[in-house]
């Protein structure tokens, strides 16, 4: 445990720009994990219902 | 309850009282060492009696099952409620019902909400407006772009001025909003014996029960009971307010016919309607229900570890001891 707290401070809180850095990019991760996460389980959930699931017998081919 | 019983009952449960107080006399008797709050059973039921646990669960079952009463029958249990009403003024109250966007995880039913449309523009859209809606808010929740182009180009709006200052015709475009049936509320008043058919962007939201009391509105006409006067002109139908509705039943079975091959009942036209209806007065309901859970999510695991390291903060605090080490007289 120790050691991973060491090297975590080493690599990211050592210099400030890293620190700053990591933050601002784990959150903007976190974010996009976070909405694709839950929207699977709101597509998966509403499988049928959403107009993405029955565009498909409406939309007509652009020739 | 008490009533019911016989006198002769009364005293079988003094004498139960006695064994018990007999029995619990033989036990303190025979284990003179133990606890005096273990060595009889009715102390023992006492103190679970004046616990605080008993104390918190009898008020959340006295205030839950008020409230479920509450909740059930509409008014509180034991207290009498005078209406200048009657229940007729007031419109039967719709049951429940199953919406397949009710659940918290639910979004509405697209392939319902298309079908709605054909319902309104085919039945609905004869009287009653639908100022909120443009065209541009069918594409992508129940029509591709291209669909509700052709639609909206079918119809003819005024527009302009021109280079000569007058108005002109021209075709609808995504950006203009669904056509209302009468120029003005005279009008629509004059072609309706005096009654103003309700534009239906916002019924859902603008009704008590919503959704509920409109499927049970249009499903709902019957023949009046027998010694209910209604006017020439006016349908019964118990769940509108006064039971006189100018509006007559205008869904019937088989009254539209659904391009996706859906059995066109009554019912069936009422609920595709009014899940449009729902969607016209909520559009934003899918995206709504959707940034809920991603809110409850993560409220409620900062709130968890917000409320870990408090703890882990405090437990220094909490944990500590404070001796009092008084000063050693050295003198002797």
């Amino acid at each position: 445990m120790a050691g991973f707290a060491n090297l975590f401070y080493n690599t990211f809180v050592r210099r400030n720009s890293v620190y700053v850095t990591a933050i601002f990019g784990s959150a903007f991760a976190f974010g996009v994990g976070f909405d694709t996460a839950v929207t699977s389980v709101w597509d998966k959930w509403n499988q049928g219902k959403q107009w993405k699931d029955i565009r498909d017998k409406y939309i007509q081919d652009e020739e | 309850m008490l009533f019911r019983l016989p006198a002769s009952s009364l005293k079988s449960v003094h004498s139960l009282k006695d064994v018990a107080a007999n029995s619990s006399r033989l036990v303190a008797r025979r284990t003179p060492v133990r606890f005096a709050s273990s060595s009889s059973a009715s102390s023992t039921v006492k103190s679970v009696l004046d616990s605080r646990a008993a104390l918190a669960s009898a008020a959340i079952a006295t205030v839950g099952s008020i409230a479920w009463y509450t909740h059930l029958y509409g008014t509180l249990p034991f207290v009498g409620q005078v209406h200048a009403n009657s229940p007729a003024e007031e419109g039967l109250h719709p049951p429940q019902y199953p919406w397949s966007h009710n659940g918290w995880l639910d979004s509405y039913d697209h392939a319902s909400i298309r079908r709605g449309y054909q319902v309104y523009r085919e039945v609905c859209a004869a009287c009653h407006s639908l100022d909120r809606i443009a065209w541009r808010n069918l594409v992508g929740v129940s029509h591709t772009a291209d669909e509700a182009k052709a639609m909206a180009e079918e119809v003819e709006y005024e527009d302009g001025p021109n280079d000569q200052g007058e108005m002109f015709q021209r075709p609808g475009k995504l950006s203009d909003y669904l056509p209302p049936p009468y120029p003005n509320e005279e009008a629509a008043r004059a072609s309706n014996q005096g009654a103003l058919p309700p534009d239906l962007s916002l019924i859902t939201k603008a009704r008590h029960s919503g959704p509920d009391y409109v499927f049970a509105l249009l499903t709902g006409y019957r023949d009046p009971p027998a010694g209910f006067e209604i006017r020439e002109g006016m349908n019964y139908n118990p769940y509108f307010p006064g039971n006189a509705i100018s509006m007559a039943r205008v869904l019937f079975d088989e009254l539209v016919e659904y391009e996706d091959g859906t059995p066109a009942t009554t019912s069936q036209l009422a609920k595709d309607v009014v899940t449009f209806l729902n969607w016209a007065a909520e559009p934003e309901h899918d995206e709504r229900k959707k940034a809920g859970i991603k809110a409850v999510i993560l409220f409620s695991s900062l709130t968890l570890i917000s409320l870990y390291v408090k703890r882990f903060k405090w437990s220094v605090i909490k944990n500590r001891k404070i001796f009092y080490n008084p000063p050693v007289d050295k003198t002797h």
